[in-house]
């Protein structure tokens, strides 16, 4: 139940953040892409602001031997960088930089009830499910 | 203040990672939340009440600061729907995006996530060059 409800509020939080950052809005988004035009520099501050945070605060959070309200940390295994991590990121940065929206902002912008971040989503969990079949297993 | 709106933001998706992590001992990667909450049915259901806190923080901050709800992309829906396949294969194949790799990752300094994070800037910022500046902006 403590670990339910640290959840809504850690969405809660994130949620209210990506709104107020702007990172909902796509042309921003955008904008802070194109380092060639006129460039929109507010999301460095954004990426920045979170990155402090986190590179100031996960390193004790991390000394700790379990968090608060579980067993243990839950940390992925995989260290490598692999092809399967370059291509994965090189097709999300593709898809990013086409419409502007990453997963975050896109789940919090279905929230909004804009049928093309509805539809953004549903193809977003289709692409998901596609890289899960064994077709892609060994990319 | 248009400084200090973007860096706050970026100050509480920070903190929602850093709340995350030393209350649940988990990592605050969107995709990787998403995903799961759809194929994990014993252990979804906090990251549905992460899902549903992201949509509700968003709410809350736009009806307490009045500030304006992000007009949808003009890109139109096959965009949106091109771009969401990309956006969840890449995700799903690179175990990542900006929140799990971007934010957290960095914050752990795992060079697995610093390396996916340099690449998917790297190929946004080439296909918003390229959408933009050599195809004219035909999206």
């Amino acid at each position: 139940m403590k670990k339910a409800m640290m959840a809504l509020l850690c969405g809660g939080i994130f949620g209210a953040g990506l709104a107020l950052s702007g990172m909902t809005n796509t042309e921003k988004v955008l904008g802070f892409l194109d380092l060639f035009g006129h460039w929109d520099y507010d999301l460095m501050l954004v990426m920045g602001g979170a990155v402090a945070v986190t590179l100031l605060l996960f390193r004790p959070v991390l000394k700790a031997k379990a968090p608060v309200f579980a067993d243990r940390f839950f940390l992925p295994e995989q260290s490598l960088v692999t092809r399967r991590l370059l291509v994965g990121a090189a097709l999300f940065g593709l898809g990013w930089g086409l419409y502007g929206y990453c997963p975050g902002p896109a789940v919090v912008a279905m929230g909004y009830l804009h049928q093309d971040a509805i539809l953004f989503v549903i193809a977003m969990a289709a692409g998901m499910f596609l890289a899960n079949t064994r077709m892609f297993q060994k990319i | 203040m248009s400084m200090l709106q973007p860096l706050a933001g970026g100050l509480m998706i920070g903190l929602a990672a850093v709340l995350l992590l030393k209350f649940n001992g988990r990592l605050m990667g969107v995709s990787g939340i998403f995903f799961s909450a759809l194929t994990d049915s014993a252990e979804g259901s906090w990251r549905w009440l992460f899902l549903i806190g992201m949509v509700a923080g968003a709410w809350v901050l736009h009806a307490v600061s009045g500030l304006p709800v992000p007009a949808p992309s003009d890109s139109g829906s096959l965009v949106a729907i091109v771009a969401g396949l990309i956006v969840g294969f890449g995700t799903r194949l690179g175990g990542g995006c900006t929140s799990g790799h971007g934010v957290c990752g960095i914050g752990r300094l795992s060079v697995r996530s610093i390396t996916a994070t340099l690449v998917f800037m790297a190929v946004g910022i080439l296909t918003v060059f390229v959408v933009r500046h050599l195809l004219g902006g035909l999206l």
